[in-house]
């Protein structure tokens, strides 16, 4: 059995103090710039506030993973390195990347510290597996949400790292560090500047009759009908007319959430070595109450017991959730 | 629901039938407001260009609204009659136990707004930064407010705890 740690969202230090005190093995972060995927306003850490959350993960026992996952654009490829190093000054445990440059350039200056496959780099083959880790000493891949769990089981067999995948939170199944959506309809890119659905560019109009049209940019994306649960406003789970189907579709992804809690022992038999929690743009209570809950399965499940799952499908999008291709590719 | 709950949750929505002279509650506000800053100006750093941005904060049970602009010399926190809104950027509106609890980190506003119970409109990029800020805050602010009031203010808010477990948001 592996040790199937609990790998926890920190959007702010606030929140990473949560996820610490609710039983993470490790929590990832970012700093409040374009180097991670979530740059979003009012999130992250500053350096100040990332040196103290170290220092108290750190008394818990608890690891810090930064995240680096997102791709310099040209000509700015310092503000990756400057990122880099100081994570490596204030004692972070390892990286979290998807660029090769970046890649590179901690394999290099930083050799010392884990390095991290981010599902950014959307790396699902062994032949790409291997090569991150031949070329970058790449210690784990964390997993795109696309595979089956025999699938997960196979490509454990034929790679010499670590697997991480994810457990609960946003299932975005686009491939991931490939997507151009918000870029064409925001001019901001989710893979360089870290940011899906720009808050700025995100307009909620509310009419007489309680319907609720989210807008980005110029394009209403979703029209939710008075007392419709509501999903994030991406792109990817839109509504959209086709040729092929009447009314508005959902082209790509329904609002719903990933939730694989009654797959845990599947995915620790397929040699899953770590779970990750989705949410950095969640808030506190979200971190308290599904970090406490998984941690709870997990060791039930070490502990060879059948957890009684806690009900977390009121903090899903659209209160709704999946296990997705985890469980079958033919979810939907 | 047990007795004490429903008093609270009566309580809370009262106002949505008693007229309220808003200037008795200002100084109150006023109060609240510098005690916040003083206490946690981390807040501002994260808000950014939005410490001069203009929210509503308007609990539709109640009948009147919340006027907020963080500024961190100077914040302006009032109550406003809906029919009279000074000019904002932001607004965001949810029944008084919903807001309360967004406060006391209680609940996920995410989850707040994916079930519809609570709206936001105007500037999002305001709403998030501001949603995050609050939330960064260590421990409840809805605690630090009702420590303000002493042993009463303690009472009332263990009383509006248990209303707002009573008749949670929507879910599922």
């Amino acid at each position: 059995m592996t040790v199937a740690e609990l790998i926890c969202p920190a959007g702010t230090p606030a929140s990473l103090r949560t996820a610490v005190d609710a039983g993470a093995d490790a929590v990832y972060c970012g700093f409040q710039n374009a180097t991670n995927a979530r740059n979003f306003p009012g999130l992250n850490f500053s350096p100040d506030e990332l040196a103290a959350s170290v220092r108290y993960a750190h008394e818990q026992g608890t690891k810090v993973l930064l995240a680096l996952n997102t791709y310099p654009p040209d000509g700015k490829f310092d503000l990756w390195k400057e990122a880099a190093d100081l994570g490596a000054r204030l004692g972070i445990d390892a990286y979290i990347v998807a660029d090769v440059g970046v890649a590179e350039y901690i394999r290099q200056n930083h050799p010392g510290i884990r390095l991290h496959l981010s599902v950014q780099a959307a790396a699902s083959s062994p032949e790409a597996i291997r090569y991150y880790v031949r070329e970058f000493a790449v210690k784990r891949v964390v997993l795109p949400r696309i595979l089956t769990i025999p699938e997960i089981r196979e490509i454990k067999s034929e790679i010499p790292c670590e697997i991480e995948t994810f457990i609960f939170g946003n299932h975005g199944l686009m491939v991931e560090g490939r997507c151009s959506l918000t870029n064409y309809a925001t001019g901001l890119s989710t893979n360089m500047d870290g940011v899906c659905s720009p808050a700025a560019e995100v307009h909620y109009v509310r009419d007489d009759q309680e319907n609720l049209s989210t807008r980005l940019g110029e394009f209403t994306i979703d029209r939710f009908g008075a007392g419709e649960k509501a999903g994030y406003p991406t792109i990817c789970k839109g509504r959209y007319t086709t040729a092929q189907r009447q009314g508005g579709y959902y082209a790509f992804e329904e609002p719903i959430s990933l939730n694989l809690a009654r797959l845990l022992p599947d995915l620790i038999d397929a040699g899953v070595n770590a779970f990750k929690i989705e949410g950095r743009q969640r808030s506190r209570a979200y971190v308290r109450e599904v970090v406490s809950s998984f941690r709870y399965a997990v060791d039930q499940i070490r502990a060879g017991n059948k957890p009684d799952l806690a009900d977390l499908v009121a903090l899903t999008e659209g209160q709704k959730e999946t296990q997705g291709a985890f469980r079958t590719k033919k979810w939907r | 629901m047990t007795a004490a709950p429903a008093r609270a949750s009566r309580m809370a929505t009262l106002g949505a039938v008693l007229p309220m002279p808003l200037f008795v509650l200002q100084p109150v506000l006023r109060r609240i407001a510098r005690r916040i800053t003083r206490e946690h100006a981390e807040v501002f750093a994260r808000l950014g260009p939005h410490t001069q941005t203009g929210f509503v904060i308007d609990p539709v049970d109640f009948p009147f609204a919340l006027f907020l602009r963080p500024e961190p010399q100077a914040p302006d926190f009032r109550a406003v009659r809906r029919a009279h809104l000074p000019a904002h950027e932001a607004r965001i509106s949810g029944s008084f136990l919903t807001l309360l609890r967004l406060i006391d980190a209680d609940v996920d506003g995410d989850a707040l707004f994916f079930s519809r119970d609570l709206v936001i409109s105007g500037n999002t990029e305001a709403v998030v930064s501001l949603r995050n800020a609050l939330d960064d805050v260590e421990g409840s602010i809805a605690a630090d407010v009702a420590e303000m009031f002493g042993p009463l203010g303690r009472i009332a808010l263990r009383k509006l705890r248990q209303a707002a477990h009573a008749s949670p948001p929507t879910e599922g």
